[in-house]
Formats: C-alpha cells, structure tokens, sequence
C-alpha cells in the first residue's frame, strides 16, 4: 500500500519567523490525523502549505494520484493543483462563511461543486444536493434557502455537504467544530466519524481541542513553535505524553 | 497469542522537575488462545499500567509486547490501530463515546469498523444489550446519561460485539449485580471455548476464581524503590 500523502520536510517561514519547520510525516488511506497546538504553532500555516493554499519554502508534499500515482503538488502547475482541489481534495474552514458562497442557496453551493467537476444534468445535480443535504441532516426542504439564513452548525454541515459531494479523497479540515455550541459540535463529530468510515475517508483536522482529536484522530502530531514535538496513536499521545510540552498541553485541560 | 517480555516503563514528569519514575521493570508474562489469565497485585501494582502497554496505549520504555504477529513496543501507529480493529479487544472501566450517539450504534460501531454491513451489526449489537438486560427503551438513546452499571454493561457488550483473537478486561464484573455478573462470567467462558486468549484484571475474587486459568502478580515486576 502506498500513502495517500507523504509529507517531506516541509517548511515555511515568514522573513525570520518560522511557520513551520521541517515537517515530515505520512498519511494513510482510512486516516485520519490530528494537529493539535496552541495559537502560532504553525499548525494552520501547515494545513495551508499541504492544502495548496501557501506555498512551501522548501520540501516535498507527495499525493498519490489516481492517474500518475505521487506527484509533489508544491511542483506540480497551479492549474493541475486547483483541480486537485475541486477533485480529490476538499477543505472545510472554521467559518463555514468562508467555505460557502452566501449568496448561493443550499442546493447551489452543494451543485456547484459538482457543476465544476463537469456536472451539466440540472435532476442530476439537484438530486445529489438533496442526497447530501440529507446525509449532513438538513431537512432537503430547505435546499433553496440561503446559508444565511442557517444556524451556525447548519451551516458548518452545508460545508462539509458541498466538500463531500464530489468523492474527495483527502479532506483538510481546521478547527471544523469551533464556534460551535457544544451540543452542535457532538453531532457534526459523529457525521464526520460516520462519513471517514463509511467513505473511507483520509483527513487531517487542525484543532486545539483535545477532546475532538481523540474522538475524531487515529493520530495525533503536537506543534510548537513550528515544529512537530510528538506524534503517535492519538490515546497514546493523550493518556501517556512523552514531551514536556504535550504533557503541559494535556494537564492544562479543564475538567468537567 | 500474547506474549509480553522483560517489559518496562518509566513516566518522566517534565514540569515537576523532570521527575523519573520507574514504575514496572522485567515484565514477562503469556496467554494462550483459550486462556484465562488474571493480572493481581494490590492497587497501584501497576496491572492497568501493563494492560495499557498491551493495549499501545502506554508507550513501554523497553521489551517486547507480541499480541499475535505484531510487537506493539515497536510498532507502527497504523499497525497497532489494525491490531486494535481485528485482533485485540479492551474493555477498559470507562466509557468513552461520542455525545449523543445512540447506544446501538455505540455497541454496534466495532462490527462497522470492520466493514459488516450495518444490519447485521446492530442484530448483533441488539442481541448482546438483550443478554446484558440494558431495556430496549434505551437503545436509542446516548449512554453518556447511564447509570455506572448501565454505562459499564454497554462497554462490555461493546468489547464483546467482535469475536476478538484477544482480549484486554479491566475490572468487567465491578458494579454489576448478580444476574448480569453471571452474563459476563459467561461471555468470558465463551470466549475462551471460541479460543480467545483473555488477560484481566478481577477485584471479584470468586470471578477470578471461576473463569481464570492462572495468576500473575505485578508485584513481581515492581522495581524496587529505594533502589
């Protein structure tokens, strides 16, 4: 089996200030991996570099391609990148408002997703919408309302809705329950468990939320300064950290 | 099936001055399939501590740990979650699920991991909550609101919902009354008839007794402290 993504020795840096420094790991079809650490731990700035967002000052990002197995996407042209994008790739941000386009209703956001992947049969495009909004559990009698006119978590489904919609291989997600009430956050946590299982999907969650990595990651990369201080099995990480600041990290969190 | 050897572990306290402590040293035991073996000592012997590094989720500082053909002192993230997944059940004394998911499904989730269709996975779900008299009533709902003994039934028929080569029971029989101590007594035994290797922990002297093949005492890998 070849990894789905294999990260080599990434680094970004902003002038003098490190993004991150040095990051290398691999990613496993099924997988999902968690990057947790504070503000500035270069965690996003990660997320960012391997989803194509930023580019990389040095190494390697490696994507196993359904047509040319790996290529290095830091190399690869822009355009053949935005098409990873809209293909095997999905990015759900922590501000749905980020990831939708208001404007657009329901149906429209999840369709155009499609639409840009050479979908052109309106019933087709109309009934997959109503597919996903379904699945994300929103009543489908809503699909030709606007997002705005959503709830915060029901707008963080309609995002992962039209994200999901096109069969990605690899979701990048950051900080997808923040903001979230906590009943809310719940819910969209066992969407996505059912989705990794039922898609087989592989995705890597930026958070700072220790409790939703170890629901949600198999494993688990801790950053500071931006660079990785540990990795591991995710309850390994938590219940037996090895590294000064992973067991700052876990003795820090409030008890309920 | 599992064979630990010459295990130890330490837990270095890095913001209380670095503080070394070495809590098990010379660890050395096996189970073989359709073996009962219980882990005794008194408490803070280190028994969860061993089950934890048996399970990969205490890193052990040395040795080797095989759980069928996989060392999980040295193995891959990966490979543990596939032993995790098809050879290796725990049921630990707490559970520790998604909010608001329904008891079923939280039995059920183990099959489904392994790709069993989800029908046959909540007949099979259906039927261990049934043997463990957890009411149909609360199927539906999440088991975060159960009692102690509810929530401890649910982690059981969960740990038991796969036929697992091998098996981790951390305290199974503690707050349960006498009808649902029978069942897991029970599930035990069948387990073992099927071939499954099993290492527990029991309070329950009489549990032990019945369902347990042998003894290994923790003590015996205490390291000496005023060394």
């Amino acid at each position: 089996m070849t990894p789905l993504l294999s990260v080599r020795s990434l680094t970004k840096r902003y002038g003098a200030r490190i993004g991150c420094a040095d990051v290398s790991f691999d990613l496993w079809p099924g997988e999902v991996l968690g990057i947790v650490g504070e503000s500035g731990s270069g965690k996003s700035t990660l997320l960012n570099c391997l989803a194509g967002h930023q580019a990389p000052d040095a190494g390697q990002v490696l994507f196993d391609t359904r047509a040319e197995g790996p290529r290095d996407t830091v190399t690869m042209s822009e355009p053949e990148r935005r098409m990873l994008g809209r293909t095997d790739w999905a990015f759900v941000h922590q501000h749905a408002r980020d990831g939708l386009r208001m404007g657009v209703s329901a149906g429209g956001n999840v369709g155009e997703r499609l639409m840009s992947v050479g979908a052109r049969h309106y019933g087709d495009i109309r009934a997959a919408a109503a597919d996903w909004l379904g699945r994300v559990e929103i009543d489908t009698s809503r699909i030709d309302d606007r997002p705005t006119q959503f709830s915060g978590g029901m707008q963080q489904r309609l995002q992962i809705a039209r994200n999901l919609v096109s069969g990605p291989r690899l979701v990048f997600m950051d900080e997808p329950t923040g903001g979230l009430d906590v009943s809310v956050q719940a819910r969209l946590l066992d969407l996505l468990r059912g989705l990794v299982r039922d898609m087989g999907l592989s995705a890597i969650v930026v958070t700072h939320d220790l409790a939703v990595v170890r629901l949600l990651a198999h494993r688990l990369m801790v950053m500071k300064d931006g660079h990785v201080v540990e990795t591991g099995l995710t309850d390994q990480v938590l219940d037996d950290p090895q590294h000064a600041y992973t067991q700052l990290l876990v003795s820090s969190v409030l008890q309920v | 099936m599992i064979a630990v050897s010459d295990v130890s572990k330490t837990f270095t306290l890095h913001n209380q001055g670095s503080a070394v402590i070495r809590v098990m040293e010379g660890a050395t035991l096996s189970v073989a399939p359709g073996e009962c073996v219980a882990l005794t000592g008194a408490s803070g012997a280190g028994k969860s501590t061993l089950m934890r590094m048996i399970y990969g989720n205490y890193l052990a500082a040395s040795g080797r740990i095989m759980v069928g053909e996989t060392d999980v002192a040295q193995a891959e993230p990966r490979e543990i979650l596939t032993l995790r997944r098809d050879v290796l059940g725990y049921v630990s004394q707490f559970l520790r699920v998604v909010p608001r998911v329904p008891t079923l499904d939280v039995v059920a989730e183990p099959l489904l991991a392994r790709g069993i269709d989800a029908t046959s996975a909540r007949t099979r779900a259906a039927e261990l909550l049934t043997r463990l008299r957890i009411p149909e009533t609360l199927w539906t709902l999440s088991p975060t609101t159960f009692s102690g003994g509810e929530q401890q039934r649910v982690n059981i028929a969960r740990g038991f919902a796969h036929a697992y080569p091998a098996l981790l029971l951390d305290e199974p029989t503690a707050s349960l009354d006498a009808a649902n101590r029978e069942t897991v007594l029970t599930l035990i035994e069948e387990a073992k008839a099927r071939g499954a290797a099993i290492l527990g922990i029991f309070h329950d002297v009489e549990a032990r007794a019945r369902v347990c093949d042998r003894e290994v005492d923790v003590t015996a890998f205490t390291p000496d402290r005023a060394a």
